[in-house]
């Protein structure tokens, strides 16, 4: 059975579509990226789970139960917030153990729970701090814990690692992986961050305008975007738009290809004026201009590199060059 | 060049501006020991604690106090009720008509007390209400009313909306969810608030003035007791106890607000 299912689900504010017209499903123990740039739903989508929006159109079940008229509290998912939300007044472990307060556990059996959750996310003995004394990454690892103590369904989780420096949020991407695994709890999650959707989730969906644009592993999403949007937003594609598509292979779609996946050549299909170089330690990029269009390249260090201004050839393998519907 | 010692003439310059702001007061202590007790004649010519005793058995001072505290107490009470929810309202929800109910639930404080009072008067009566203890207290919660609001509509704003949110992600519903998570962040401002409301609500004389009757509160008894002296003493002796004991609550909600700026909830 799904984990959660959107039948049509839009959410409008006034005139703006936040939510327009969503369908899709998420399977249970399924890690599930959302992932675009802001304003385009994503979040508003994770909140119409979480219960803190309610659909202005369509269906929304959550293994297999309508849950549109249920209020969060009556649900079995548990979020992560943006801000992480802690409750400042209480400790670490009262934080990690309101749940089960609410949920009327008794106060030894609830700190116990709670203590357990906090050793499971590596801050065993923290319990008795305030929020206010631990860094980012330990408040993070607290949001965390006090979600899944309780136990939830789904796991949601809105940007989590957006507050955090680089190195902790690539060390914390591997947690919540490991994480997500070991307790093989469904986790939604929404980022604006292409890298971090591609690495850690099972499947992506990408959203833009409120309406979500192509939904895939990560390999399909990178390699094989369905529309310009996505190779654009995704994975920096160069897009080739469709006249120009149609002279190089006949038919007439806008078409995709990876940056590192072009080639310098004696002779090549296309002919680009180098507009810029920059080195960025293993590859260098190249900006080409061609016949309107501008394309990027990841060179090799040890590939022969053009001078600004050369004119050049361009070339690429045959099942490079991907073609994609046009629109969007 | 800059040094952290402030010069002489500094120093000199505050001190003298302290005195000038407290002398007066440790004056109206002093001649609350004197022995004369028709004109306050400087120096005391002798000093005494009789006054302390003919205060005690003065039933119209017993009357004044409290009719003050009863006064405070209910107002206070009125106040923090309204101004919690008139704060969680403006700082909570959006509608039509925010901004406007803000200004007018401040505005009050910011009207000269005659005209709230004159306002007040002929409020009540053209409605026909006689005035009375009930009539002092609807004055004096219109300006209780902006000092609670103010204080929790700063502590709401410093307080992250995602924490309601959180709460009731974890299971609580609205009234489990007041109890543990917004009381418990807003309390220290709703103490502050009504002590603040008790003490503005204790010293008033001039919306007094215009809703009272009969009655005499504190302030208004003092007043009084200048214009018509009678062993003058007691009044020095009611105006010290009542500096000390406005002093508590003001000093109780200095000592609470102090080192709460860190703001609730927030990420980094």
């Amino acid at each position: 059975m799904s984990a959660v299912v959107f039948d049509h689900v839009s959410r409008h504010f006034g005139a703006v579509r936040a939510v327009d017209g969503v369908s899709l499903a998420i399977e249970e123990g399924e890690f599930f990226a959302m992932l675009g740039p802001s304003g385009s739903g994503k979040t508003t989508c994770l909140r119409l789970i979480a219960g803190f929006e309610r659909p202005t159109s369509g269906d929304i079940r959550i293994f297999g139960e309508q849950v549109a008229d249920l209020p969060p509290y009556k649900r079995h998912v548990n979020t992560v917030f943006q801000d992480y939300a802690l409750f400042p007044h209480l400790n670490v472990r009262d934080n990690v153990a309101y749940g089960l307060m609410i949920a009327g556990q008794g106060k030894k059996q609830r700190h116990q729970a709670a203590d357990e959750a906090l050793e499971m996310v590596r801050l065993g003995g923290y319990g008795a701090r305030k929020p206010s004394e631990l860094s980012g990454g330990q408040r993070q690892r607290v949001a965390l814990a006090r979600a899944l103590v309780n136990k939830p369904r789904v796991l949601l989780l809105d940007e989590p690692l957006g507050a955090l420096d680089l190195k902790l949020r690539e060390q914390m991407q591997e947690e919540l992986k490991g994480l997500q695994r070991q307790l093989g709890i469904t986790f939604v999650f929404v980022t604006h961050d292409q890298g971090e959707a591609l690495s850690m989730a099972d499947r992506v969906a990408v959203f833009n305008d409120g309406k979500i644009i192509q939904v895939g592993a990560p390999e399909d999403i990178y390699f094989r975007p369905d529309v310009p949007f996505v190779a654009d937003f995704v994975g920096s594609s160069n897009v080739l738009p469709a006249d120009l598509v149609a002279r190089l292979t006949g038919q007439s779609r806008p078409a995709a290809i990876r940056p590192e996946r072009l080639k310098l050549a004696e002779n090549g299909p296309l002919s680009a004026e180098v507009t810029g170089l920059s080195f960025l330690g293993l590859t260098t990029r190249v900006s080409f201009e061609a016949e309107g269009t501008r394309l990027t390249a990841l060179l090799p260090q040890d590939a022969s590199r053009p001078a600004k201004g050369d004119t050049v050839a361009l070339t690429w393998a045959e099942g490079d060059l991907h073609l994609m519907q046009a629109g969007a | 060049m800059h040094s952290d010692r402030a010069p002489l003439s500094l120093k000199i310059a505050a001190a003298a501006g302290l005195l000038f702001l407290h002398l007066p007061i440790l004056l109206i202590f002093a001649y609350a020991f004197t022995t004369e007790e028709k004109s306050f004649a400087w120096p005391p010519p002798g000093l005494t604690l009789k006054w302390f005793a003919v205060t005690w058995y003065r039933p119209d001072v017993w009357e004044a106090l409290s009719l003050s505290v009863k006064v405070a107490s209910i107002s206070t009470v009125i106040a923090m009720f309204l101004g919690t929810l008139c704060a969680a309202a403006v700082s909570r929800t959006r509608f039509f008509g925010r901004e406007t109910i803000s200004l007018l639930v401040i505005l009050p404080i910011a009207l000269p007390g005659v005209v709230t009072g004159i306002a007040l008067r002929s409020a009540f009566s053209i409605a026909d209400i006689p005035f009375s203890t009930w009539t002092i207290i609807l004055g004096h919660a219109t300006f209780c009313v902006v000092i609670v609001y103010n204080n929790a509509v700063a502590r709401f704003r410093r307080t992250s909306g995602s924490l309601i949110e959180a709460s009731m992600d974890l299971g609580a519903n609205m009234f489990q969810t007041l109890r543990h998570v917004i009381l418990p962040n807003i309390a220290t401002a709703l103490v502050v608030g009504g002590m603040l409301a008790f003490a503005l609500s204790f010293d008033e004389v001039i919306v007094t003035t215009f809703t009272a009757g009969q009655q005499q509160t504190l302030p208004i008894w003092m007043l009084e007791e200048l214009v018509r002296p009678r062993e003058r003493p007691v009044t020095n002796v009611v105006a010290m106890v009542v500096v000390l004991v406005t002093m508590l609550p003001i000093l109780g909600a200095y000592y609470l607000t102090r080192g709460t700026d860190q703001v609730a909830g927030q990420g980094k």
